[in-house]
C-alpha cells in the first residue's frame, strides 16, 4: 500500500489535522499577547510569563504537588500493572481470572465521575471504620490515579508480552534455570520498552486528572489542574494561555526526545535483525 | 555473610535467607494477589458502598445517610432498604431529562467522530510509508499534552470578542458576534476535539489488519469503488467501528468538564449534575442513586467493550 489515497481522503485528514492543531497555535500565540483580554489583540508582550513566573507562587505549588503525585503514582502503577499483565498473559487459568480481567478493562472506559465519586465514598468509608485516611490530599489522589493508571500499564504490557512470544523463556528453564529466574533475568528486562512507555502513560494520566483529584482531594491539596480549572472557569486568562504554552513546550521536548530515542532503537534492531539474516553478529 | 563468624555450622538461616525463600516458592500467588486485591478495594468495594449509600435515607448526621443494617434493642437486626431515592429521581423531569440530554449529546458526537474519524483513519491506512508514522504520530501527540488545556483553547475560539467571531466580522459575513460560547453547539465542539483520536486509533488498528487484495479482487471483477467500500470495507472494519464508538460514547455520556467550560449553566449533562450535587448539596443518598442509575445506564455499552477487548487481547 503505498500512499493510494483519493483526493478526498487527503481533504479529511488535512481538514482534521487543522482541526486538531489550529486552537493548539492560537492558544500558544496568545500567550504572547499584552492585551488582558485574551483574544482582543495588544501587541507582542512576554508581560504574562513575567506575571506567571515572579507573581504565581501558588502555580509552583501546585506544579510540584502534580509532579509528586504523577511520580509516586507512575512507578506503582507501573509496579501493580505490570503483575496484573504477568497473571493475566502467563499464568494460564486461575480461580477469579474473569473477575480480574473485567476489573482490570473497566477503568479504561469508566466516567471519571462515577470513579471519582466511589473512591470519594470509599475513603470518607475508611475513614469512619478505620480512621485512615485521616485527611484527604496527596494520598488519596495517588491511590485514586494508581487505580486508573495501572489499567493502562496493564493494557501495555499486555500487548508486548503477548506479541513477543515464550520462546526465549521456554529455553531458558530449558536450561534449568527456575521459573523466578526466568522473570527477572528474561521476561523483566524484555518488557522494558513497555515498562518506559507504561510509565509515562501513567504519569500524563495523572498530570491531566482533574475530576477524580477534584473529588478525592482535601482542603490545601489543589493540584495543578484543580488550580487551572478554578481559575478557567471564570472565563479567559492571559496568564493560563502563558501556562499552557510552558506545558505544550515541555511535552514537545520530551516527545521529541522520546522519538529519537525509538527511531534509534528501531533502527538498531533493524540492522540486528539484517545481521541475523546473513548468519553474522 | 561474615567470615567473622562464630565456628560451628548455623542450623537455621537468617530470616532474610526464609524471607527470600519463602518469596521464591510463592511469588506467584503475590504476582496475582497484589493487583487483584488492589482493584477489589480500590474499585469494587466502593461501588458497593455507592449502592448501598444509594438505598438509604437522608440524615442530619456524619455520615449524612441511615444505616442499611441496624441492631435494634433486643438484638434483632433489621435491614433497611428505601428505593425512595430512585423513585425521586424518575419521577423528577430535572434528572430525566438531564439523562436524556446527556445520551442525546453523547450519541450525536459519536456519529460525528464516525462520521469525520472513518475517512481520517482510512486515509492514515492508505498513505506512503513516510506520512503514515507522522499522521499517526500527530493524531496521537494531543493525548500527551493537558486535555483541560485543549478545552481551554475553545474557549478562545468560541467566546463573543474570540478568533471565529472576529474573523467572520473582519470578512464581512456577520455585523454581529454570534454566539458560541456556553451553548450546545460549543460542547459538540468540544466533545468530538476531545474523542475524535479515542475514534481514528482502533480504526486505524483494525484497517491496518485488512487484506487489501479483496478491494482489488473486486475492481478486477468490475465492482465500482462505492460499491466495493460498502460490501466489502465497510463489513470488514466494524469491530474497529464498535471499539471507536464505545470509547467515544461512554466517557461522552458522564463528560462534566465539557459542558462545564463551553457549556456554562445552559447545556445540562448528568456528569456536570452529579458533579455538583457532591460538591454543593449534601443530599449523598440521591446523588449516590444518580451515580447508580448513570453506572446503569453505561453497563452494557461497559460490556460490550470488555468483551470487544478480551476478544483483541486473545487474538494472536
Amino acid at each position: 500500500m503505498q500512499g493510494t489515497r483519493s483526493r478526498f481522503l487527503t481533504v479529511m485528514i488535512t481538514l482534521g489535522m487543522a482541526f486538531f492543531y489550529i486552537p493548539m497555535i492560537l492558544l500558544v500565540i496568545y500567550s504572547f499577547n499584552y492585551s488582558r483580554i485574551v483574544p482582543v489583540w495588544g501587541g507582542w508582550s512576554t508581560r504574562w510569563y513575567e506575571v506567571l513566573f515572579f507573581e504565581s507562587p501558588e502555580v509552583w505549588a501546585a506544579v510540584r504537588l502534580s509532579l509528586q503525585i504523577a511520580f509516586v503514582n507512575a512507578t506503582c502503577a507501573v509496579i501493580i500493572g505490570t503483575l496484573a499483565a504477568l497473571a493475566m498473559v502467563r499464568f494460564g487459568r486461575f480461580r477469579g481470572r474473569t473477575l480480574f480481567g473485567g476489573m482490570l478493562v473497566a477503568p479504561l472506559v469508566m466516567p471519571e465521575v462515577i470513579t471519582g465519586i466511589s473512591l470519594l465514598v470509599l475513603f470518607i468509608t475508611l475513614q469512619q471504620l478505620v480512621g485512615w485516611p485521616a485527611e484527604r490530599g496527596f494520598t488519596t489522589i495517588t491511590i485514586a490515579h494508581i487505580t486508573f493508571s495501572l489499567a493502562y500499564v496493564a493494557i501495555t504490557v499486555q500487548a508486548r508480552l503477548t506479541g513477543m512470544g515464550q520462546d526465549l523463556e521456554e529455553a531458558a528453564s530449558d536450561l534449568g534455570a527456575k521459573p523466578f529466574k526466568v522473570l527477572t533475568a528474561i521476561t523483566i528486562p524484555r518488557l522494558t520498552p513497555a515498562l518506559v512507555s507504561g510509565w509515562l502513560l501513567a504519569f500524563t494520566l495523572s498530570l491531566d486528572d482533574l475530576v477524580i483529584a477534584s473529588f478525592v482531594t482535601g482542603p490545601g491539596a489543589n493540584t495543578l489542574p484543580i488550580l487551572i480549572f478554578s481559575r478557567i472557569r471564570l472565563g479567559l486568562r492571559p496568564d493560563i494561555n502563558a501556562l499552557a504554552t510552558i506545558i505544550i513546550l515541555v511535552v514537545a521536548v520530551c516527545v521529541a526526545i522520546a522519538a529519537l530515542i525509538m527511531y534509534r532503537q528501531h533502527k538498531r534492531d533493524l540492522r540486528d535483525e539484517q545481521l541475523a539474516e546473513r548468519g553474522g553478529g | 555473610m561474615t567470615d567473622i563468624a562464630p565456628s560451628g555450622s548455623r542450623p537455621q538461616r537468617s530470616p532474610l535467607d526464609r524471607l527470600s525463600h519463602w518469596f521464591q516458592t510463592n511469588w506467584r500467588k503475590i504476582v496475582i494477589a497484589v493487583p487483584f486485591f488492589w482493584l477489589l478495594l480500590f474499585f469494587l468495594a466502593p461501588f458497593f458502598i455507592v449502592a448501598k449509600i444509594s438505598l438509604a435515607e437522608l440524615r442530619i448526621s456524619s455520615p449524612p445517610f441511615t444505616e442499611m443494617i441496624e441492631w435494634t434493642g433486643d438484638g434483632v437486626m433489621t435491614i433497611r432498604l428505601v428505593f425512595d431515592n430512585f423513585i425521586f429521581i424518575m419521577e423528577d423531569s430535572l434528572y430525566v431529562n438531564t439523562y436524556l440530554n446527556s445520551l442525546k449529546i453523547s450519541v450525536t458526537s459519536t456519529l460525528i467522530c464516525l462520521l469525520f474519524g472513518y475517512p481520517i483513519a482510512y486515509g492514515i491506512v492508505r498513505s506512503g510509508p513516510v506520512a503514515k508514522p507522522v499522521l499517526l504520530f500527530l493524531v496521537i501527540l494531543p493525548f500527551w499534552t493537558s486535555f483541560l488545556l485543549r478545552v481551554y483553547a475553545w474557549m478562545g475560539l468560541l467566546s463573543d470578542q474570540g478568533t471565529i467571531n472576529n474573523l467572520l466580522i473582519y470578512i464581512g459575513l456577520i455585523d454581529e458576534p454570534i454566539r458560541m460560547l456556553y451553548t450546545e453547539f460549543a460542547v459538540y465542539i468540544g466533545i468530538v476535539y476531545t474523542y475524535l483520536p479515542f475514534m481514528i486509533l482502533p480504526l486505524y488498528a483494525n484497517m491496518e489488519r485488512l487484506d487489501m487484495s479483496l478491494n482489488e479482487a473486486a475492481a478486477d471483477l468490475g465492482s465500482k469503488p462505492m460499491n466495493t467500500f460498502f460490501r466489502v470495507t465497510l463489513p470488514l472494519t466494524i469491530p474497529g467501528i464498535v471499539a471507536g464508538s464505545l470509547l467515544v460514547f461512554i466517557p461522552a455520556t458522564g463528560e462534566y468538564v465539557i459542558p462545564d467550560l463551553l457549556g456554562g449553566g445552559n447545556v445540562q449533562m448528568i456528569g456536570r449534575v452529579l458533579f455538583n450535587e457532591f460538591s454543593l448539596n449534601t443530599d449523598w443518598p440521591v446523588a449516590c442513586a444518580v451515580a447508580v442509575v448513570l453506572l446503569f445506564l453505561l453497563v452494557l455499552p461497559i460490556i460490550l467493550f470488555q468483551y470487544f477487548q478480551g476478544k483483541a487481547a486473545e487474538a494472536p
